[in-house]
């Protein structure tokens, strides 16, 4: 079972993004299980929602605590909620930011975990680019799919059409392969910067 | 058609399916989708003919299923935890008058303290209302349960209350097998009333009854809700014979055979405690489950047989009366009085409180010691309940216990999502 719990603000599609996941795993013939953190909504308030995949029918529906993937809409939470509790050393982090880890104050956080499990990726400005509005789930998505590749591209840009219907959809998908293609480029830069350093060692 | 659907419009769609003519609702969290869901095909024209009628509370919207089935409709309703409550007069006269309305029960605990997530404390408070209470298990289970409690209700006329866990399943995305509309219609026949009110042909329904007939009429009742525990076995294998899939009934069992310890619970917890069970099965444990699907009226000789053979029953409900102890512990014990089992109950989830797999594996464990007490609550913060108990006793600071004890536990700062209550 491979499990992600999502973090964001009321408003940011939160709910809507565990869902899309959700259904691009079912697309591709696995059990899936989406679900919001309960309560009342309210408009820019901290919200989590949850996303299982499994390849056998899941049975469980206890919030989940222990993440294999984690992935922060919002970065504004960083300082303000709990959002790595629960998280292994080889858990995916993937933060919706234009600065780094380092710039978010998060750099002795961030070294805790295996190189190339935790990126950040600018999805509000791809979501501004693409779509015209500063929601960024989907493109998040996007990126999730490359970073864990637990997910195909092609799944969730069926998805993502299926849950926003015409040029919404086609706006979303774009800013998800967008993302995508952005978290792959970054991969391969992070790996160049890790043979770079390893070198003088060598 | 399989499909990864919320809950909610799982079910929405499939009472659709059962062609109600009136649906009359007040929205309540976690009800809500599901009413608007069903809103949506009535007014599309998916859902027709269908009044959907607004009304401005729940004690108007069973009275006005009540006034439709009486004239001869399918009428269906849906509801949780303070609405019930509202429109309970009108409950017990939709079973006192014999009318198969179907209501969707979207679980959710009742104040207060105002709450508006999941327990079982509203089914409970109608579990002597006189209506047949089925749980669900899944999302498919809910599905499937809704069109067979149509057959259900009409055939025995009696109202049936399809009870789903708010929040955790009606607000959950998973894959549900929907129904296609004629399956149903093979299943599920037009409405034939036996009683309804005609202008031509006038009728009363609901006279007064004395004291020289009441016992009867309500003996009468009794004996009509046990014919359904005859009935809801073999329209779950006509459901099956028709859908392709089994249909939950009175109880389901997993991994009961050489159990010395079984678990008996209610809804969508068992999908854990299944998790639960198999990880202590691993360990070496005799660990089965007992699910009861029907829980009014209350099948005991099938739970008596389920349960023929365990050592110890551990109950895990999501309900308790205060002063008393555990709702469906009670009926258990009722069931296994005469053997030598002993029936514990662990209240757990209350108010939504998270139930892990985790905690019901420690529960198990306790049980495998012999050291489970008669009752106790998963997951209590002691040091609260004797920190309160000991300011009630000094009077130091006056209060009701709700606010003080939130003062002491406060909410977690990541506040969690779904809809105004």
């Amino acid at each position: 079972m491979f499990q992600v719990r999502i973090h964001g603000r009321g408003g940011q599609g939160v709910v809507a993004a565990a869902e899309i996941l959700s259904m691009a795993a079912f697309d591709e013939g696995r059990f899936a299980q989406a679900f919001p953190s309960f309560g009342s909504e309210r408009m820019g308030a901290p919200v989590v929602s949850y996303c299982r995949i499994d390849d056998r029918p899941i049975r469980t529906h206890e919030p989940i605590a222990e993440p294999d993937a984690l992935i922060v809409q919002d970065p504004t939470l960083v300082h303000q909620v709990d959002l790595f509790g629960g998280l292994a050393d080889d858990a995916y982090v993937l933060v919706n930011t234009s600065k780094s880890f380092e710039g978010l104050g998060l750099a002795e956080f961030a070294s805790r975990f295996r190189p190339g499990r935790l990126l950040t990726c600018p999805a509000t400005a791809l979501a501004l680019e693409y779509v015209g509005r500063p929601l960024p789930n989907a493109a998040l998505l996007g990126g999730f799919a490359a970073l864990t590749g637990r997910i195909s591209l092609d799944a969730l840009e069926k998805a993502i059409s299926e849950r926003f219907a015409g040029v919404v959809g086609t706006a979303n998908a774009a800013a998800a392969r967008a993302a995508f293609e952005f978290v792959v480029d970054e991969a391969r830069a992070g790996q160049d910067r890790e043979v770079v350093a390893r070198a003088p060692a060598d | 058609m399989l499909q990864q659907i919320e809950g909610s419009q799982a079910v929405a769609r499939a009472v659709a399916c059962c062609r109600p003519e009136v649906v009359c609702a007040y929205p309540i969290s976690p009800q809500t989708h599901i009413i608007e869901a069903i809103g949506v095909l009535v007014r599309t024209g998916e859902l027709a003919p269908c009044e959907f009628i607004n009304v401005e509370s729940e004690f108007a919207a069973m009275s006005v299923s009540i006034g439709a089935s009486a004239t001869g409709a399918r009428a269906y309703t849906a509801t949780a935890s303070q609405g019930l409550l509202y429109m309970m007069e009108a409950v017990h006269n939709a079973s006192g008058l014999e009318l198969p309305i179907v209501m969707t029960l979207a679980n959710r605990a009742i104040g207060a303290p105002i709450n508006i997530w999941n327990d079982h404390s509203d089914a409970m408070a109608a579990s002597d209302a006189g209506w047949i209470q089925l749980f669900a298990e899944t999302n498919q289970e809910a599905v499937d349960l809704h069109v067979l409690a149509f057959r259900l209700a009409e055939e025995l006329s009696l109202p049936v209350m399809v009870c789903m866990d708010g929040f955790v399943l009606t607000h959950a995305v998973e894959q549900v097998d929907l129904p296609e509309q004629g399956r149903v219609d093979a299943f599920l026949p037009p409405y034939a009333p036996h009683q309804f009110l005609d202008p031509a042909d006038p009728v009363s329904i609901g006279a007064m009854v004395g004291p020289e007939a009441f016992e009867e009429v309500k003996v009468l009742a009794h004996l009509r809700q046990l014919d359904a525990l005859d009935r809801i076995p073999e329209l779950a294998a006509e459901f099956e014979e028709i859908f392709g899939r089994p249909s939950a009934g009175l109880v389901g069992t997993y991994r009961t055979e050489g159990a010395d310890t079984i678990v008996v619970a209610l809804g969508s917890v068992l999908g854990t405690i299944k998790d639960a069970v198999d990880e202590r099965r691993r360990a070496g444990q005799r660990v089965g489950v007992v699910g009861i699907t029907t829980f009014r009226p209350f099948p005991t000789s099938e739970v008596r047989s389920a349960l023929a053979g365990a050592r110890q029953v551990v109950v895990i409900e999501k309900a308790f009366r205060a002063g008393g102890g555990g709702v469906l512990s009670g009926d258990v014990t009722l069931a296994v009085q005469d053997s030598d089992v002993g029936v514990h109950t662990v209240v757990a989830g209350l108010g939504g409180r998270p139930i892990t797999r985790r905690g019901v594996e420690s529960v198990l464990g306790s049980a495998a010691r012999g050291e489970l007490e008669p009752l106790s609550f998963l997951d209590l913060d002691n040091a609260v309940i004797e920190h309160e108990r000991a300011r009630v006793l000094s009077a130091s600071s006056p209060g009701p216990d709700g606010t003080a004890t939130v003062r002491r536990r406060p909410p977690p700062v990541a506040s969690p999502v779904g809809e105004a209550p």
